[in-house]
């Protein structure tokens, strides 16, 4: 069974265990404490951290990704295509090429910055 | 050696290579069936899975859909695509860290309930069985023009090669052919694809062929050339779209999303060894999907000048061989409506409907065809947009062993889908219906014989299926989206990203999802008149191929609703979700 422990102490130990771990490569011992939980007594700080970092991290991806191809491919296709890459309109390369390169970037991208997120919070598999 | 010799070969050396590659992976335990023993590493997973994805659709339909509508395709180039964004970041390592062996074990455990899974594999058979229909018919056009048997044939062929590799390799035989048929369908898409780009544009590499300019002297961009030669013909431009936005943005979406919810496509991540494996093998199978998908549009594109180069203004009895070869196989027909003789190919239709051939020859020796023809345009030239890919090498006249790798490409990408598709209905029907729902004291043995009985018998109705077909290839498989998109998609995301959402609001939702989705293509698809199926009756202006978007919205709404009036779900299922939202602790899939 995990400790409970009084609602203000538990936010208190979340935020100092966030904030002072933005910087990856940090000593583990300021990590969340894995043995306390958060207020509803069910995850552990630390596992919780790591969860919003994780949520932080997709919310800016998946804008991205929604920009590239729904934005710069759909939205603002006719505008974009008034300039030029090469001989590609520039919303019509979007739609049929860019958009494409820009998903892989993305996932590659996730992938290096969730293993480094794994090793800051001592997560990883 | 002649073309027809090569294709024999050709065919026949990679249908060799898969049936070793399937007896040396032979299957012995579920775990080696449903998930190939859970130990595959993720760049080979990635490739098995771009060829799991790409489907006869992908290899034979996209690129002449892209020739013939243009930026409106683009709905297919970024659905197809911008899905593995979705599985990569919010779906795959998440079931992988789960670690059980099918779609429905996610949603029947994190649901807590045999009605979820039940339903689970109510939406996943729906889902596989419109998909597979387009394979095997794609298996049969392949057979009938390139091997000379009728379809029929053709498709009986290719279920009794699938049968051998998936029944008897479960998914570890099929995960390693499917690896052996990527190698085929890429090459086979690439070689022509370097071709005909070098012979247009001057520049081998198709993605940047496309944006050169085309080699004849006049200056132009390939782009522009295509804009100036369609609308003198009377087209529409090719870089500008006809659907209105909000269809193309849902229908993208609808794409996206219902890639995402594929059973047969996230299965494959349940096969490599941990959850941080699951997000690097979805980034290699989109490296290796995006190469053919980013070729396509330029494929497209110099196989409608190609074409219009070749068959316009051009007398019928000087037509290239090609034109006659394919006008055989009833996908290509000429209607001289001015009798001149020679082909005029205008906007419009030649005639009304499929041409239906009288046995008989025209005034030029074309083969007379019934249909009425279309007054008010100009157009004498029907043609079958599934035969670009397959009859570029010809177009372009590539040599022979060209021609026999498309043929040997164009059934590998076929076989492979089909192969993939055919596990995971077996699966769920042996493990999801028998070994936790209905008989749960099967043996493992018992489970293992139950499970290739079910590939057996999904088999024989794929091949019905190709045979009869209920429409033609791409349109089919739109329709799997639409149904993945509105039921199992929402269900897993909020099974991983919502701790409070329980059996009655995912339950629900499924239900509401794919009733709708089913129902309103099925209205508009098969009851309504045809001439009923345009925007000014569609809800929202959303057309069949986009409405899985309404429906997914209609599942995510009425399961929260119905959740938040119900009891959450127990401490047990909210420590799982805990779980499965930290990668340490993966492990191997465990059998239970």
């Amino acid at each position: 069974m995990n400790q409970q422990t009084p609602n203000g102490e538990v936010k208190g130990e979340m935020n100092g265990g966030v904030t002072g771990h933005d910087e990856p490569g940090e000593a583990p011992q300021s990590l969340p404490d894995i043995n306390q939980t958060t207020a509803d007594g069910e995850t552990n700080l630390r596992e919780d951290a790591y969860w919003h970092e994780n949520l932080r991290l997709l919310g800016v991806l998946m804008a991205i990704w929604f920009a590239c191809s729904f934005g710069a491919g759909i939205l603002f296709r006719e505008w974009l295509d008034q300039f030029m890459l090469g001989g590609y309109p520039l919303g019509f390369w979007f739609a049929q090429q860019g958009s494409i390169y820009v998903f892989i970037a993305l996932i590659f991208f996730y992938v290096v910055r969730m293993k480094q997120i794994e090793h800051k919070y001592d997560l990883d598999d | 050696m002649d073309t027809q010799t090569l294709i024999y070969l050709f065919v026949g050396v990679s249908f060799a290579v898969y049936s070793g590659i399937a007896i040396w992976s032979r299957a012995g335990s579920t775990k080696e069936f449903y998930v190939a023993g859970g130990g595959v590493n993720p760049v080979v997973n990635g490739m098995a899975t771009a060829a799991d994805w790409m489907s006869a659709a992908s290899f034979i339909s996209m690129a002449g859909i892209i020739a013939f509508v243009g930026y409106d395709a683009s709905v297919y180039l970024m659905g197809w695509t911008g899905g593995y964004v979705l599985l990569a970041l919010l779906l795959a390592p998440y079931l992988r860290k789960f670690g059980q062996f099918t779609v429905p074990d996610f949603i029947g455990t994190r649901y807590y309930s045999k009605a979820a899974r039940v339903v689970a594999v109510i939406c996943l058979i729906f889902i596989s069985f419109t998909y597979i229909a387009g394979q095997m018919r794609g298996v049969g056009i392949v057979f009938s023009r390139f091997l000379d048997v009728d379809i029929t044939t053709g498709v009986i062929i290719g279920m009794g090669i699938v049968f051998f590799y998936s029944v008897l390799g479960g998914m570890k035989g099929i995960t390693y052919t499917q690896v052996a048929q990527f190698c085929v369908l890429i090459f086979a898409y690439m070689v022509p694809a370097f071709f005909l780009s070098f012979m247009i544009t001057g520049n081998p590499i198709p993605q940047l062929g496309l944006g050169s300019t085309v080699n004849d002297g006049s200056g132009l961009y390939v782009l522009q050339k295509l804009d100036l030669v369609l609308t003198d013909l009377g087209f529409a431009e090719y870089t500008a779209g006809q659907k209105s936005m909000v269809d193309v943005f849902c229908i993208t979406l609808a794409l996206m999303v219902g890639t995402a919810g594929l059973p047969h496509v996230i299965v494959r991540f349940f096969t490599v060894p941990k959850a941080s494996d699951a997000r690097l093998s979805a980034g290699w199978a989109l490296v290796f999907i995006a190469l053919l998908y980013t070729t396509a549009p330029a494929v497209g594109a110099f196989a409608r000048l190609n074409f219009i180069d070749n068959v316009n203004e051009q007398s019928y009895s000087e037509a290239p061989g090609w034109f006659t070869n394919w006008e055989r196989n009833d996908l290509i027909a000429f209607k001289d409506k001015n009798g001149d003789g020679v082909m005029q190919y205008r906007k419009g239709d030649a005639f009304a409907g499929k041409p239906e051939f009288t046995g008989e020859t025209g005034a030029s020796g074309e083969r007379a065809v019934a249909n009425t023809p279309v007054a008010g345009n100009a157009n004498e030239v029907y043609v079958d947009q599934d035969i670009m890919v397959l009859a570029n090498p010809e177009i372009g006249k590539l040599p022979g062993w060209v021609i026999a790798l498309v043929a040997a490409g164009g059934l590998a990408a076929a076989l492979s889908t089909a192969a993939g598709l055919l596990l995971v209905i077996s699966a769920s029907v042996s493990h999801d219906l028998l070994k936790q729902t209905f008989r749960p004291n099967i043996s493992e043995k018992g489970e293992l014989r139950a499970a290739r009985i079910a590939a057996t018998a999904a088999i024989v109705i794929a091949g019905y299926l190709g045979i009869y077909p209920p429409g033609w290839v791409a349109q089919v498989v739109a329709f799997a989206f639409g149904l993945a998109a509105g039921s199992l998609f929402p269900a897993i995301f909020m099974g991983i990203f919502s701790k409070r959402m329980n059996k009655e609001g995912a339950i629900a939702g499924m239900v509401s999802g794919l009733a709708f989705t089913f129902g309103y293509i099925v209205y508009f698809k098969l009851i309504a008149a045809p001439e009923a199926n345009v925007a000014a009756n569609w809800l929202f202006g959303v057309s069949p191929e986009g409405i899985g978007v309404i429906g997914m919205l209609i599942n995510f709404g009425i399961a929260i609703a119905v959740s938040s009036v119900t009891a959450g779900p127990p401490i047990e299922v909210r420590k799982l979700v805990d779980s499965i939202r930290v990668p340490r602790g993966a492990g191997e899939a465990h059998v239970h």
